[in-house]
């Protein structure tokens, strides 16, 4: 309504031509000044200039609704109270029945960790008929990394819903409704975006994914001016999209290794800057969104993907083993407690291996962690002392309460320069191999 | 020239120099006719001129025994005020650092990190605004105007539910007003005291906030007005950072306008941006330094290791202090695994 013209709102014929003599057309133009700088253009009393502000400003403004009569629409209208199910049964249990329509759902989380195979999964699933459970619409898949498998979306159907793609015919009008975008350019995705919003409605489109939006401005990142601003636009655009189609926007975003000086931090807080360096947590995440923090106050549900590897011991500590899991966490939502869930990738996409969460406390849910081993070891002057460092932790570990409820395994980190060979993965597995068979 | 600061148009203030009208007593002493002669207008409107310059010049004269200038109020009357409109947060910590709450007639910023819990405060501000007079609450009604669409109507409702089984357990009252209360605190009636406005551009917050004075003079049981966000639209469509600080300006002004006239509280929500400085990123507040002075009060939402804190960054009449709060299924609640740990700072 920003747009609307003021000769056509009704205003005083006198005042509207006014207006529209110093070539104040639309309601945008008007409201941009203050009532003082009106005054000064237009020439006329200030009593004049805020009676016809105070007249635009209701007209532009949108209708008031209570949050009751919301809520009653929204039971009302949508299918499946406007959430489209992930059949992940406890990741559709804590988010209300799944991803909900009408807002921004991220999946962040490293390169091969499944975030593909999880759209792949979803944008089947809203082309599922009704009977089904699914949304029996459209959806229109972005894919700007071109890692869309049309053989692959195929194999997840037959092996999730054998039911349903055993019948002839079924796989072809199934796939026929996923359409695929591989826009090559930010502007391309610019025009595409407003094309899709015309034909949301007309063509029963019931979801929209696009994979990935950092990779759009990845090759279009400039050192000073940050990535995230060229999204502006983007992000207004895809939300209130989203919102006025009512459907569920799934967005992907990538990884990038944090910044050593990159705290997240207010001022206030840097007194504590001996506390911080002491802070186990600062060493902990080496990965952050691509996307900064502008873009993360846009989505409205955060999923990280991430994996952990660790050693894992018995309880009477006979024998530590390499493990490697991979994790889904709530990092941010509205509605939901901030849980994890371990899953795995298989042939039927994505399935959760647990659908009891594990609550995470604090700031570490927003972490992400990549396949990468991590040894908490303490080091000793110059020299340190592994066996000694992994049994006390152990022992440390296993006396937190908390750690009855959590998941069978723990991260160990290096407190030393050592921190950044861990990345050796097979140097590190042969220490692990040596401690084992101390242990035993 | 006084009369360049008076708020009339251009070409009668022309007139008004050019007659020799430069100063405000020079006005005084004019008659509508006089005036009507010498600028060469209609006597309507020399009228309005001279109402306009003795309305600028007036040292109000006394209004009986209760005030000395008019709109003017003392001191004791305010401090009475205040005792009576504080709208609770549901998190005792976060009440006392606050003095007893939101308090009404101030404009309050909160901002914080994605995820922190700013639009979980925000909807239980405005279910806690209802809470009855018997319960210690303003029994008012709140407008949620949300520019991000991240108002979640179900989570509204979880927040209700939690609001009123908090109350039936925690209160006495005598059976007989039981009853009463219960019918008026049906979950779903506090839904419906909610007014939500979408905002989808600049254009219309600014539409919005301007329109407002009309709203709430029509609901006059308005006491809570939540902005979610304030930032987001003036973050993304604005190039000319110069016209959208003097625009941002206009709406801190009207703010505090409306929550001055209409006693209710204005609470904004701010997301928070990186800034270079002192040789390291450091968070801070969006939209610039000088927004930073349009609140009353600023209220930053930050992690502290494991639990979520509330800082006073601003305020004229609070110590600043940080506590801890938590945000369970309903709602906005003290940390849970302490209840006294306030941290002067």
């Amino acid at each position: 309504m920003a747009n609307r013209l003021i000769v056509e709102m009704g205003l005083p014929k006198s005042i509207a031509n006014i207006f529209a003599a110093r070539n104040i057309k639309t309601a945008k133009d008007a409201l941009s000044l203050t009532e003082f700088e009106l005054m000064e253009l237009l020439d006329v009393g200030l009593a004049d200039v805020i009676s016809a502000v105070a007249y635009i400003s209701e007209m532009v403004c949108p209708p008031c609704e209570t949050a009751l009569l919301l809520l009653e629409q929204r039971l009302q209208n949508e299918q499946l109270a406007g959430h489209l199910p992930t059949r992940l049964i406890g990741l559709d249990k804590v988010l209300c029945g799944g991803i909900p329509f009408g807002v921004l759902t991220e999946l962040v989380g490293p390169a091969g960790i499944g975030k593909t195979q999880f759209c792949l999964k979803l944008a089947l699933l809203a082309s599922l008929p009704q009977s089904y459970g699914g949304l029996d619409g459209r959806v229109i898949y972005i894919d700007v990394e071109s890692k869309f498998s049309s053989r692959r979306i195929i194999e997840i159907g037959s092996k999730s819903f054998p039911d349903v793609f055993c019948r002839e015919g079924v796989a072809q009008e199934m796939a026929g409704r996923i359409v695929v975008l591989r826009p090559s350019s930010l502007s391309d995705f610019t025009e595409s975006l407003q094309q899709i919003k015309v034909s949301l409605i007309q063509h029963q489109v019931k979801l929209l994914i696009v994979d990935s939006m950092a990779a759009l401005v990845s090759g279009e990142y400039k050192q000073d001016t940050p990535g995230q601003h060229l999204l502006g636009w983007h992000i207004s655009f895809m939300k209130s999209m989203a919102e006025f189609s009512r459907i569920p926007v799934i967005v992907t975003n990538q990884v990038r290794s944090q910044i050593r000086d990159e705290v997240g931090r207010f001022s206030f807080q840097e007194q504590h800057r001996a506390e911080i360096a002491k802070d186990l947590t600062r060493f902990d995440s080496h990965l952050v969104a691509a996307l900064g923090i502008h873009w993360a106050h846009a989505v409205s549900i955060r999923l990280v993907l991430e994996a952990i590897s660790g050693l894992i011991g018995s309880k009477m500590l006979r024998a530590l083993d390499l493990i490697s899991r991979r994790f889904i966490k709530i990092a941010k939502s509205p509605l939901s407690p901030p849980l994890q869930f371990p899953f795995e990738i298989n042939s039927s996409g994505i399935s959760l291996l647990d659908d009891d969460g594990v609550e995470v406390l604090g700031p570490k849910i927003h972490a992400i962690h990549c396949q990468e081993l991590q040894l908490l070891l303490p080091w000793k002057g110059d020299h340190w002392d592994p066996i000694q460092g992994i049994q006390e932790q152990v022992e440390l570990l296993h006396r937190q309460p908390s750690l009855k409820t959590g998941p069978p395994f723990w991260r160990l980190q290096w407190l030393s320069p050592f921190h950044y060979l861990t990345h050796d993965y097979n140097g590190v597995y042969k220490i692990f191999k040596k401690i084992q068979i101390v242990f035993k | 020239m006084e009369v360049m600061r008076l708020p009339i148009s251009v070409s009668q203030r022309k007139k008004l120099v050019s007659a020799g009208y430069t100063s405000l007593s020079a006005l005084s002493s004019a008659s509508p006719s006089d005036l009507a002669r010498d600028l060469e207008i209609s006597e309507v409107a020399a009228h309005e001129i001279l109402k306009v310059a003795s309305h600028g010049s007036r040292l109000d004269k006394s209004d009986g025994n209760k005030a000395i200038l008019t709109g003017a109020q003392n001191a004791w009357d305010m401090y009475k005020e205040d005792l009576h409109t504080r709208i609770t947060t549901s998190c005792t910590d976060l009440d006392n650092i606050l003095g007893g709450g939101i308090s009404c007639k101030e404009v309050t910023e909160i901002g914080g990190v994605p995820g922190i819990g700013k639009t979980q405060l925000g909807i239980q501000l405005a279910v806690n605004v209802q809470i009855p007079v018997q319960y210690g609450g303003l029994e008012g009604k709140a407008v949620y105007i949300d520019t991000e669409g991240s108002f979640m109507v179900e989570r509204a409702l979880q927040i209700a539910e939690g609001c009123v089984e908090d109350m039936m357990e925690n209160n006495n009252i005598r059976p007989r007003d039981l009853q009463v209360i219960q019918d008026k605190l049906q979950p779903k009636s506090l839904l419906a005291n909610i007014f939500y406005f979408r905002i989808c551009s600049y254009t219309e917050q600014i539409g919005v906030v301007n329109y407002l004075e009309k709203f709430v003079s029509e609901h006059k049981d308005v006491k809570i007005v939540v902005i979610d966000s304030i930032t987001f639209h003036f973050r993304q469509d604005f190039e000319d950072l110069a016209l959208r600080t003097r625009v941002l300006g206009g709406i801190a002004l009207k703010l505090m306008k409306l929550a001055h006239n209409f006693n209710l509280a204005v609470v904004l929500l701010n997301q928070v941006t990186t800034k270079y400085a002192e040789g390291s990123y450091q968070l801070t507040l969006a939209l610039g330094d000088t927004w930073a002075h349009a609140s009353t009060n600023r209220v930053i939402l930050y992690w502290n290791g494991n639990e979520r804190y509330a800082y006073i960054d601003k305020s004229p009449s609070l110590p600043s202090a940080s506590a801890p709060y938590s945000v369970t299924v309903k709602g906005i609640r003290n940390s849970a695994s302490n209840c006294k740990r306030i941290k002067l700072m």
